[in-house]
């Protein structure tokens, strides 16, 4: 009864923010809008069991990404009502895509099957599965012995991504006085300090 | 109401029920408990360093002076800046303080004192930590007003980047016991060689906290010399109360986390059996003074770093040095067969 109650919470709360996501007036509020969906989905993927997804969607995207989105979007400086203004044009194309969304989604859950045995898989948050292994565990072993090549692949696409980003937006700033610690460090009293002998009456 | 209380309704939900509230109410009491008599020792220690008295005047030792300022934040007048979006500018603060509390639930101060003891106790923490930036990003933001924005945006960006090392250094520990369970991760079996392998990220582990909770020598986004006082310059009495009590909780919350990676929680210090007659929670809060104490000295000791230098630190020089320890302590580990 509990976890029913629980799930219509979670559930309810998700949608909810999720359409206040897309009908906030103000682009921060959105995006806090976003967080709580996320927050939400995750305390959904706990009542599946699936604790360990759930924490990775809170310190992956919540944590991490969504910070980096409102960082981005209270940053912005925009006019609302010109962002609201050629809003309507999307419309169509909006409803197409969510039109095949949702029919992609009928179509995987009319031809949804379980596996027979896969109710003994599932791990309650708070207790081991009867054979001892956790949810990470489990993972990890899928993971890391039959997906290794897949996911050393992904590893890569996501280095290539990121030095992409880098090489595209770094650029050198004429004029920019940086403080170059090497440069200090290497610095020898010899190259910048001279004494002299200084005999009185005579100056240097 | 005698049928209710042999009913199972009672037997099955309400019970558990309220044992766990009573449980809850008893961690937020000694957690509270704690944050008020943490300012007021930090108020003696950077007092006893600096050669002064510290507050002595409220009660023996001044010690009631914690209660006198609580009263004083809440017999305040509660301002909200009409150019402030009032909704998030109010759940900014309780959303920091709430934050800082529900993290306790998972920390054991003893064998089985624990309130939930749950296979990802670790992951909880991080994801709860991580977290705690929405408070202080929403509240300068919606405090509409340059200094507080720009805290904020210090913040955040403070706060995400010194994630990334800690997270890495709790990665070292977890290859070193093998589980993520707080309980499992104190009494997993250390050897000697792996204690002293992990005391360079017990270093970094310090000084990546002391970002992560804007504390002295990295507190710019309060930085009452550059920006007034950052994000919290908008908030006053209990708004400004609950930024205080969160920070300091988060204060805590840290050294006890501190205490559960490395300081081996509630084990007597040492492996010293002898001292093992003394209860583990006692243990336990000891240890997390010491490190309580560790964020005072610092504060009283360093001078505020510079905002660039911040960054290089933990950009340059703490993320490719975890890395690299992470690769090191797995391959040591494989090296000698001593994978958990």
């Amino acid at each position: 009864m509990l976890t029913g109650l629980a799930f219509y919470l979670f559930a309810a709360v998700v949608l909810v923010s999720a359409i206040a996501v897309i009908t906030a007036r103000n682009p921060v509020h959105s995006v806090l809008f976003l967080i709580l969906t996320f927050f939400n989905a995750a305390g959904l993927f706990i009542l599946l069991g699936a604790e360990f997804i759930a924490m990775i969607l809170v310190i992956v995207y919540v944590g991490a990404v969504a910070v980096l989105f409102l960082f981005v979007v209270m940053m912005l400086d925009i006019s609302f009502s010109d962002l609201r203004k050629g809003a309507m044009q999307y419309v169509p194309m909006g409803l197409i895509i969510g039109g095949i969304l949702l029919a992609e989604l009928i179509a995987v859950f009319s031809a949804w099957k379980f596996a027979p045995n896969a109710a003994d898989n599932i791990a309650v948050p708070f207790v081991q599965s009867a054979e001892g292994i956790t949810n990470t565990e489990a993972i990890g072993r899928v993971l890391y012995t039959d997906y290794v090549f897949a996911f050393q692949v992904s590893g890569l696409i996501l280095l290539v991504a990121m030095i992409g980003a880098i090489v595209l937006t770094h650029r050198t700033r004429p004029g920019v006085r940086k403080q170059k610690v090497a440069d200090q460090q290497a610095r020898k009293k010899s190259d910048v300090l001279e004494i002299k002998k200084v005999t009185s009456g005579t100056g240097v | 109401m005698t049928e209710f209380f042999s009913s199972d309704l009672w037997t099955i939900y309400g019970l558990p029920f309220a044992f766990m509230m009573a449980h809850i109410g008893a961690i937020i009491g000694v957690v509270l408990l704690f944050v008020a008599y943490y300012t007021y020792f930090e108020r003696k220690v950077m007092g006893a360093m600096q050669r002064r008295q510290g507050p002595n005047t409220v009660g023996p030792f001044g010690l009631l002076q914690p209660i006198a300022d609580g009263i004083k934040l809440l017999s305040k007048e509660t301002i909200v800046p009409t150019q402030s979006n009032g909704p998030v500018f109010v759940i900014a603060p309780m959303l920091l303080f709430t934050l800082a509390l529900i993290a306790w639930a998972v920390i054991p101060v003893n064998a089985k004192w624990v309130l939930a003891d749950i296979n990802v106790g670790i992951l909880y923490l991080f994801a709860v930590s991580s977290m705690g930036v929405y408070g202080v990003i929403m509240a300068g933001w919606a405090s509409n007003s340059k200094y507080a924005f720009l805290g904020g945006l210090r913040s955040a960006s403070q706060m995400v980047s010194y994630e990334v090392s800690m997270g890495l250094v709790i990665v070292c520990v977890l290859l070193c016991v093998g589980t993520l369970n707080l309980s499992e991760i104190i009494t997993a079996d250390r050897p000697t060689w792996v204690q002293i392998l992990l005391f360079p990220m017990l270093i970094v582990f310090l000084i990546s906290i002391l970002a992560e909770t804007n504390r002295a020598p990295f507190d710019l986004p309060e930085g009452e010399s550059e920006i007034t006082g950052g994000f919290m310059v908008e908030y006053s009495a209990m708004t400004f109360a609950l930024f205080f009590l969160g920070e300091y909780a988060n204060m805590i919350l840290m050294s006890a986390m501190t205490v559960v990676l490395f300081l081996g929680g509630w084990l007597p210090p040492f492996g010293i059996e002898a001292l093992a007659i003394v209860p583990g929670v006692i243990w336990f809060v000891l240890k997390t003074l010491l490190v309580m104490f560790f964020f005072i000295w610092t504060r009283a000791t360093f001078p505020r770093y510079r905002y660039d230098q911040l960054m290089r630190l933990g950009w340059k020089i703490f993320l490719p040095f975890t890395l690299f320890y992470v690769v090191l302590v797995s391959g040591l580990l494989v090296y000698f067969d001593a994978l958990p």
